[in-house]
């Protein structure tokens, strides 16, 4: 069995003033107060996923795990300890946030295909595909501005799914488009993990979560209160 | 079924990256960050990139008239309609791209905050746009020149290339380190337009370099500091490639112009270096500071 992802004894502050400006330099400096009043967002976390596992990010508003989740993808880095991944990886921590309005569908495939790091021939090669996934054929051509936001949301994530990196990361993006929609998504992601590829979720939808992952983490206040069966991290969180 | 084997892979910091070095393995994502920038930026626009053409031809016409006409510049000065355009060709370049990719970062905030990938390429791109803007400019210098009767030797030419190569140089480097600090003071933006409208007034654009020896006769290690302006160099080489070859010659060059055009391309490449170092060094707060 082959690590994935290995997280360890990682912590992450966030500094909670955030004016820069020369009066407030010198107010602070007068007043003697620390202008610099941290927040842990979270604290000694360790967590090993294996290639090919699913694992769910649990906690209440506020726990950490999306701060977890932008420590993975590399978008921050943590303050302590250390994350290491192996082979690629794909981030959906916000669903469209590579869209741009004015460019169409089209052009926002290719670019977005292209940020989650998919080469020119793999999006060409797998572009029909994607658009028929987000069932919008026929506004493909249309600028985004103009969809509607469960379009918006459909081509979005048709997208993410056929990025196929060997790591997925998802922020609460399974509540997509309308039921059918949901349940070929979910499909979709049943796919990826059959084919062997290791997903990491944040989710608060409880049921679903617990349908599709078999092990959850509980992070509590920035800490891993809970780490094994999905059934059980689900129950913790709802005592 | 097909499974996905990464068991033969290192496992690697995410959030590191290899500075430039990535850009180049991401070149197709560049090209459509490019590509994303222009049509943004001339959507629902009816001149479109023929503004383009449109702003440095009213600011050509402005100095033109100001400087030319009313300050008798061109009377001193042969073809100096030729001499001034060449200039400000070179400097709009270098403000385009500077103040563009100052902003780039701040702009595609959303993107830094919620995707990893290089951020060199934001940067990057805005250079690449303020080319595409150039290009077109050049076009006219060169159609301009042509009239007044352009006889360019290989030497000028070559002279033109390292301008540009001088200027994208620069405006890069002093984009990538005032990129990353916008991020945290966004005094970055302001001071970077004051740099932008000095620079046309600090390197021999509108008038000549014989002017400034002239006023400087007495403190030579100031007009050699004035040389060392990589703009300097670059709009000298810009007049020795386009406007010197249509003149009659008997105008004088600036002493150890070529010198001092490597020289420029030194200061830049050192500039850019540093711009990268410090790009990386703050790389890794941009996505909690935005």
């Amino acid at each position: 069995m082959t690590s994935s992802i290995e997280i360890a004894g990682v912590g992450k502050d966030f500094r909670l003033n955030h004016s820069r400006s020369l009066k407030d330099m010198v107010v602070s400096k007068v007043r003697k107060k620390d202008r610099h009043e941290t927040f842990q967002a979270l604290d000694d976390v360790s967590v090993q996923v294996q290639q090919g596992e699913s694992v769910a990010l649990l906690g209440l508003n506020g726990s950490g795990k999306s701060t977890l989740l932008k420590l993975i993808s590399g978008v921050m880095r943590p303050d302590r300890g250390s994350i290491r991944v192996r082979g690629r990886l794909a981030g959906l921590i916000e669903v469209g946030a590579g869209f741009h309005p004015d460019l169409t569908g089209r052009e926002n495939v290719f670019l977005n295909g292209a940020i989650l790091g998919m080469d020119e021939a793999t999006i060409h090669r797998r572009f029909d595909e994607i658009v028929a996934f987000s069932e919008i054929e026929k506004f493909i051509d249309t600028e985004v501005k103009f969809y509607s936001s469960g379009m918006f949301l459909r081509l979005a994530f048709s997208v993410c799914v056929y990025t196929e990196p060997e790591v997925f990361l998802v922020d609460e993006i399974l509540a997509v488009g309308d039921e059918p929609f949901q349940q070929k998504c979910l499909a979709r992601i049943r796919e990826i993990q059959d084919e062997g590829r290791t997903l990491v979720i944040v989710s608060h939808d409880l049921d679903m979560v617990q349908k599709i992952c078999e092990r959850g983490v509980v992070l509590e206040r920035g800490h891993v209160v809970y780490d094994g069966e999905s059934a059980g991290a689900v129950q913790q969180l709802r005592r | 079924m097909a499974t996905v084997g990464s068991a033969g892979i290192e496992p690697t910091e995410p959030g590191i990256g290899h500075g430039l070095l990535d850009v180049a393995k991401n070149r197709f994502l560049l090209h459509l960050l490019v590509k994303k920038e222009l049509r943004v930026r001339y959507q629902a626009s009816m001149l479109g990139i023929l503004w383009s053409y449109v702003k440095p031809a009213v600011q050509f016409v402005v100095f033109y008239l100001a400087l030319g006409v009313f300050l008798e510049l061109n009377k001193g000065t042969e073809d100096y309609a030729v001499y001034l355009f060449s200039g400000v060709v070179v400097i709009n370049l270098f403000g385009e791209a500077f103040g563009n990719a100052t902003r780039s970062i701040v702009g595609n905030g959303a993107l830094v905050r919620k995707i990893y990938l290089p951020r060199q390429l934001f940067p990057l791109a805005s250079l690449q746009v303020a080319f595409v803007h150039f290009l077109p400019q050049l076009l006219v210098l060169v159609v301009g020149t042509l009239v007044a009767g352009w006889r360019p030797n290989l030497a000028q030419l070559a002279g033109g290339i390292l301008a540009i190569f001088i200027v994208c140089t620069l405006a890069f480097g002093l984009g990538l380190l005032f990129g990353a600090v916008n991020v945290m003071f966004r005094d970055a933006e302001n001071f970077v337009d004051l740099i932008i409208m000095v620079a046309t007034w600090l390197s021999p654009v509108l008038y000549t370099w014989d002017r400034v020896a002239n006023a400087l006769s007495d403190v030579p290690w100031l007009f050699t500091l004035y040389q060392l302006n990589p703009l300097t160099a670059a709009v000298e080489l810009f007049h020795w490639c386009f406007w010197y070859p249509a003149t009659s010659g008997s105008s004088a060059l600036p002493p150890n112009m070529i010198a001092f055009g490597f020289a420029g391309l030194a200061v830049s490449l050192l500039i850019l270096a540093f711009g990268d170092f410090v790009f990386r060094r703050l790389e890794g707060r941009f996505a909690q500071e935005l």
